[in-house]
């Protein structure tokens, strides 16, 4: 609880997270019916994995089914822009899986046929080089997360407008022995949601992982933005990925004007 | 479930436990960073679970540029096999209905691991005090009927005061009492699960508000400390220089970055 400047008393989020007693009282008061509508919620929500080309799901792991040693992830549209136009570009890519999956924030309502366009994330493997490694695939793969975040996020002790934009910023597992590309993220700096989720993964099951932060300050697809993790492409992972980088710098560009057009509505 | 960070399973048999509870103001969490920092207590290994909010930085108890590099997670174990002491640090918050499973998991590791008891560290929002708890001190105990059993001659010795059970139906005159803790996050459900599962469960916690709770935190630390003498206990010398607790290398810029010089 909390007066404001007016007087009235007001109710203030607690940095504990949830209401406490809500939840103990909702535990209580829930019925059977209660139970099984909280039940179907949860299955509705469940990440599905499965093939576009066949629409049907895969009925294995991804990665028992293509077990590979070079798994590189990217989240956000910069990080994706950067990843389809200089490394994507060369050899032949396939599509391998897709993940759909849909929770109160998806603006569908149709959740038993999300089409091919609402998956979030599509899987795609090197045609030429699917680098299957025997029994124990996990141990021998190496993951490389790409994201980036708002600079107003990154904590500094001068005023975060004096900073220069964009920049990168890395945190790897202990397992990780390549030196990074970039200064590690210092404290008390952090990362939440799904890279922070992947990169916990790989600490505790000893992967060697590193996921590269470009903080910005522009969230749409900026030019700018994307080629400030061009550091990267000299890592293990992506050195032997990329082929061609006038070209890749090319299709960028379309990519850009292609989203330009679309978002402007006076021309 | 827990997972070492080394090659060996640790051996906690015997030892305390001490954990936060996420509660207001984040006290308990702050008191295990100071518990953890200035007894200098290594990783032992993660408690990976699906319950709370991902999240990831380096050592948040780095001491030099040699030790900075080291991830950390949202959910980890540290040890102090001198003083036969296990800490677990807990960095994000619970996910919607995910506490009590949470609840479970945990004791449920604390019965097959041989600890001996839990301390858990914790708050209560203070608007909630009655009359009588806004002129005594803030500090508060509750402990399950199998920790009564071994530390209450102890506690009675320290003259602290046990949390004050309330009204479960306020409503009705005559309705049962029972423990309360609003604001307190799970620190009711590890009461609850600890009394059902005949766990030792001693919890301390602090009548707290919002704002920088730093030196709450140092009060609850101390306030353990009474009890465990986990340190030398603080000498009353008004020229003592230095606080006998390390604050970690993360507290620092805890209200956000530097401001703008345009600003002004």
């Amino acid at each position: 609880m909390a007066a404001t400047f007016f007087g009235e008393v007001v109710r203030t989020p607690c940095r504990a997270g949830t209401e406490d007693e809500e939840e103990e009282e909702e535990g209580r008061r829930e019925t059977p019916e209660d139970r099984e509508v909280r039940r179907q919620l949860a299955r509705k929500r469940e990440v599905r994995l499965f093939r576009r080309q066949t629409k049907t799901m895969l009925e294995v792991s991804l990665l028992e089914k293509h077990p590979c040693s070079k798994f590189i992830i990217a989240i956000g549209n910069n990080a994706v822009a950067f990843l389809s136009s200089f490394v994507m570009n060369s050899g032949t890519w396939e599509e391998v899986g897709c993940a759909k999956l849909w929770n109160e924030w998806c603006r569908t309502t149709d959740t038993a046929h999300l089409s091919p366009t609402e998956a979030f994330c599509v899987f795609y493997h090197l045609k030429s080089n699917p680098s299957v490694f025997g029994s124990c695939p996990r141990r021998n793969m190496q993951v490389t997360i790409l994201t980036c975040r708002h600079v107003t996020d990154y904590k500094t002790s001068e005023s975060t407008s004096s900073l220069h934009t964009p920049f990168l910023k890395a945190l790897k597992t202990q397992n990780f022995k390549e030196p990074p590309f970039c200064s590690l993220l210092e404290q008390p700096n952090i990362v939440h949601d799904l890279p922070a989720a992947v990169l916990s993964y790989c600490q505790v099951w000893r992967i060697p992982a590193i996921l590269y932060l470009c903080y910005t300050d522009v969230m749409k697809l900026d030019l700018i933005t994307v080629e400030a993790f061009k550091p990267v492409l000299s890592s293990r992972s992506l050195k032997c990925l990329v082929k061609n980088i006038p070209q890749s710098t090319e299709i960028l560009k379309k990519l850009m004007t292609t989203n330009e057009i679309q978002s402007n509505i006076y021309t | 479930m827990f997972v070492p960070s080394g090659d060996s399973v640790p051996d906690l048999a015997g030892c305390t436990l001490l954990m936060p509870a996420v509660s207001v103001g984040n006290v308990g969490q702050l008191a295990i960073d100071l518990i953890i920092s200035t007894l200098n207590m290594h990783k032992i290994g993660y408690f990976y679970i699906d319950c709370l909010v991902p999240m990831v930085g380096n050592n948040p108890y780095a001491t030099a540029e040699e030790n900075s590099a080291e991830l950390s997670i949202n959910a980890e174990v540290y040890a102090l096999p001198s003083k036969k002491l296990v800490a677990l640090q807990l960095r994000s918050i619970f996910i919607k209905y995910k506490s009590k499973s949470f609840c479970e998991k945990l004791l449920s590791w604390v019965k097959s691991s041989g600890c001996a008891k839990v301390v858990v560290l914790s708050s209560s929002h203070s608007y909630h005090r009655n009359d009588l708890q806004l002129r005594s001190t803030p500090f508060r105990y509750i402990l399950t009927p199998s920790m009564q059993k071994s530390v209450q001659k102890k506690i009675q010795s320290l003259n602290w005061e046990e949390m004050e059970k309330t009204p479960c139906i306020p409503e009705i005159d005559d309705s049962e009492f029972c423990v309360r803790v609003p604001g307190g996050g799970i620190t009711k459900l590890l009461y609850d699960e600890g009394c059902s599962k005949e766990i030792p469960i001693a919890i301390l916690l602090k009548f707290v508000s919002e704002g920088d709770k730093i030196p709450d935190a140092l009060g609850l630390v101390e306030y353990l400390n009474e009890w465990l003498q986990i340190i030398k206990p603080h000498c009353v010398d008004p020229t003592a220089s230095s606080l006998p607790w390390k604050m970690p290398s993360s507290w620092r810029l805890l209200f956000g970055s530097g401001l703008p010089p345009a600003l002004f």
